[in-house]
């Protein structure tokens, strides 16, 4: 009896010494808010990793909370106590760089690009997006658009409308829906979703230039063409309901469904929403076009993952972003996540009809950060932006709104 | 003698402890917030998460922002919105709480049964409380639904609707109305106990505000525009799930006080000829009185630095329905500004500290009489 507990003793010891040596091989920390619907897209890739990299431990550490409400103030606390994460996410852009790269706390990837061959596998534009002062910061996995407008072609039919390619033919549907008895023509949801409107509405106005001349401080939010914005944005909300602040998007996109209002713009995670979730159709049983104005352009937004300075471990996190910019990992998690690849070059059987459509539009339209989602702004300003939003939809001062916005642009130094 | 000073040295030992805890992670970080409000970490969003960031002290400059800066409407509107929840939220509790409490005092079948149907949303947290309410309020949803109420115009937590408006501006000239007619009743009281020199101050106090009220007051401008704010509409929703959560606690108080008033004390109001109503007017609520501050400081600092409440109901993106506690959880989080945060966290602080220290005093007071 006694010598068998001796050698189940020295057994768990020794499996134990085992273990801890497997773990001496390598192990890795990423630090993400997938859960949810995100999570599988994520599992996926991590199964990928370790069968690339058997011994590395991969240590999920999801912080659940959409957007990265929560997961954002964790990683913050994280850093400033000065333990980083191996790899973590952040939207690709602003939110990224400026915050983290600004700081000092990002390591520059400029030649892991070199070696990969990425330089002529990424859109210029993404590129751009994710480097600062001359180096590159992180390596984007996925993308979404965030200007698609969406509708049900029978609802369209029943009114008698076709899906408006301008603000201002959007103003005309709008009110002949209106007299035909449809009291919201577009539902819209909380203040984040009403942000993405504006956003697609400044698009639309300002064109692409004059939109990237904005977050370079080239155009001043008080120039006549932004107050237009906001003078637009307002008629739009005019066409929008009233209690949008408690609907999430997913709540307004049923509205859609049942045929209560016409239009809906959303990023294109709604097409994963539609398809999967409610087993619709796409082109049938709804459609989708680009938000009015912004044909040509593709407002972007995408996730992306960096190397934190002084991370212990280093070697297995370069292994990681090698398995992330790669051809056959954005293959895995894209299709799973409902995002395209960011390189252009994936292999468009894999992804369904939407997904082919946005990706078609990724390599031939003109490419634009999005602000709502981190790509065009820092932080600071996209959180203020909020609170301005907020202000604007209930005083409806175009004018006040954008004197606001430029003294928070001033104080978020944008375009210094 | 001996004896007392080992007895002495052991509670100071055991006591050593949760004081050192207590003076590093209240007193300790209490006193590093209020540093790191007076600086300017994080206005530049290149120091705020820097290694080394470069952290100068630049006085009250972020309370003068906070109060007088037009990117700062939001922070004020809070506070405007936090009195008007906090009356709204103590005033519920006290009456829904007292009656209830009146209710059970009169011994009804089942009581034990009342009493813990009453307690139970008390057992729940916040979170839970505004997960269920925000289902019950949404537009769409819940009552609205169960009543058949057009979802449009029943509008519990998502109006933009606002009353009671006043402007900002106004402040510094309301202020100093109120503290003179403050002022002039203390100034009565005294006559009315013939404190001349007591009086006489008052009286001059109250003057010297007034006038200053009338003559420079209209003249003073916080901000270049009239700004107003008032009780947003869309707060009720959140003030009806708060009174849910906490009026069985002011019940189960009051119920403790009422059982606690000895039966010979009704007796004798009954002989003296009060009827039911008198004798609650004059005998029972009286006595009761020091449980009602008891639960409105309680109630009170709750209702201050709400957070949970408000997140889970309308999340932490409404204007309209906002509160300091989470203006200053996304300004240090999520806008970064890591110093105007701490500012709000102070702000916060001492409101606290008005509805508790003047209790705190009166507390130390009778306990020194009783020794």
């Amino acid at each position: 009896m006694k010598n068998r507990t001796k050698t189940a003793l020295v057994a768990v010891t020794a499996a134990a010494l085992l273990a801890s040596a497997a773990q001496a091989a390598g192990k890795l920390e990423i630090f993400s808010w997938w859960a949810g619907d995100e999570g599988p897209a994520l599992a996926a890739l991590i199964k990928q990793y370790e069968a690339q990299y058997p011994g590395v431990k991969v240590d999920n550490a999801t912080v659940t909370g959409g957007a990265g409400t929560n997961a954002k103030a964790v990683l913050k606390t994280r850093m400033l106590g000065g333990d980083p994460p191996d790899s973590f996410q952040a939207h690709a852009g602003q939110e990224l760089t400026g915050t983290w790269v600004v700081a000092d706390r990002m390591d520059d990837l400029t030649s892991l690009y070199k070696s990969e061959g990425w330089m002529s596998k990424f859109p210029k534009a993404v590129i751009d997006l994710v480097s600062y002062k001359g180096g590159i910061y992180s390596v984007p996995v996925d993308v979404h658009r965030s200007n698609v407008m969406w509708y049900q072609p029978a609802t369209l039919k029943k009114y008698g409308v076709t899906a408006p390619t301008s603000w201002a033919s959007f103003l005309t549907t709008c009110a002949t829906l209106k007299a035909k008895g449809m009291a919201t023509p577009l539902v819209m949801g909380e203040n984040w979703t009403q942000q993405m409107i504006w956003e697609s509405v400044a698009v639309g106005v300002l064109g692409p230039k004059g939109w990237n001349d904005l977050w370079s401080g080239k155009l001043k939010f008080t120039d006549p063409r932004v107050v237009g914005t906001f003078t637009t944005y307002g008629k739009v909300l005019d066409c929008a309901n009233k209690d949008a602040s408690g609907l999430s998007w997913q709540q307004a996109t049923d509205r859609l469904l049942a045929g209560q209002a016409a239009f809906n713009i959303m990023g294109d995670w709604a097409a994963g929403y539609l398809t999967t979730t409610k087993k619709l159709k796409p082109g049938t049983d709804f459609a989708w076009s680009a938000s009015p104005n912004t044909n040509g352009t593709f407002i972007m937004l995408a996730d992306s993952f960096g190397l934190p300075k002084g991370v212990k471990d280093k070697a297995e996190v370069m292994n990681w972003l090698k398995l992330l910019g790669s051809k056959s990992g954005q293959d895995t998690f894209n299709p799973l996540k409902g995002s395209i690849a960011a390189r252009t070059d994936s292999d468009l059987s894999k992804y369904s009809v939407y997904s082919q459509s946005a990706a078609k539009d990724w390599k031939s339209k003109v490419i634009v950060g999005s602000m709502v989602h981190g790509a065009a702004a820092n932080e600071a300003f996209t959180s203020g932006f909020g609170s301005i939003n907020d202000a604007f939809v209930s005083n409806r001062d175009a004018k006040a709104a954008a004197q606001a916005a430029q003294d928070l642009a001033t104080k978020s130094r944008i375009g210094m | 003698m001996k004896r007392l000073s080992t007895d002495r040295l052991w509670s100071m030992l055991v006591l050593a402890p949760s004081v050192l805890l207590l003076a590093v992670f209240v007193y300790g970080f209490i006193f590093r917030t209020g540093y790191t409000s007076l600086t300017d970490w994080g206005n530049d969003p290149a120091q705020a998460f820097s290694l080394k960031p470069i952290i100068r002290y630049i006085g009250l400059q972020n309370y003068t922002d906070l109060f007088t800066s037009s990117l700062n409407v939001r922070f004020r509107q809070d506070l405007v919105s936090t009195l008007f929840f906090t009356v709204f939220f103590i005033a519920g509790c006290l009456g829904l709480g007292l009656s209830m409490a009146l209710l059970l005092d009169r011994n009804p079948k089942a009581e034990g049964l009342w009493r813990t149907i009453f307690l139970f949303p008390m057992s729940l947290s916040f979170i839970v409380t505004g997960t269920i309410w925000r289902w019950m309020l949404q537009p769409q949803g819940g009552l609205n639904q169960l009543f058949h109420l057009d979802p449009a115009k029943n509008e519990w937590l998502t109006s933009r609707a606002s009353i009671w408006g006043f402007d900002w501006n106004k402040i510094p000239l309301l202020t100093a109305v109120v503290v003179a007619l403050a002022l002039l009743v203390v100034a009565y009281r005294a006559f009315q106990s013939a404190q001349r020199t007591r009086m006489l101050v008052a009286l001059g106090c109250a003057a010297l505000l007034l006038i200053w009220a009338l003559a420079v007051g209209p003249n003073v401008k916080m901000l270049p525009a009239p700004e107003m704010h008032g009780f947003n509409i869309a707060f009720i929703g959140i003030i009806i799930a708060a009174v849910w959560q906490m009026s069985g606690y002011t019940m189960a108080l009051y119920l403790a006080g009422l059982r606690g008033i000895p039966e010979e004390i009704r007796e004798a109001a009954r002989v003296d000829g009060a009827n039911e109503w008198s004798t609650y007017r004059l005998v029972i609520f009286p006595l009761l009185a020091p449980i009602t501050l008891s639960a409105m400081i309680i109630l009170g600092h709750i209702s201050l630095k709400i957070f949970d409440l408000v997140f889970a109901m309308t999340g932490p993106d409404n204007g309209a329905t906002d509160v300091p506690a989470l203006l200053m959880y996304i300004t240090s989080f999520r806008q970064n500004a890591l110093a105007v945060g701490a500012a709000i966290g102070t702000v916060l602080l001492l409101l606290v500290a008005i509805i508790i220290i003047p209790y705190l005093f009166s507390q130390f007071r009778s306990q020194e009489g009783h020794s």
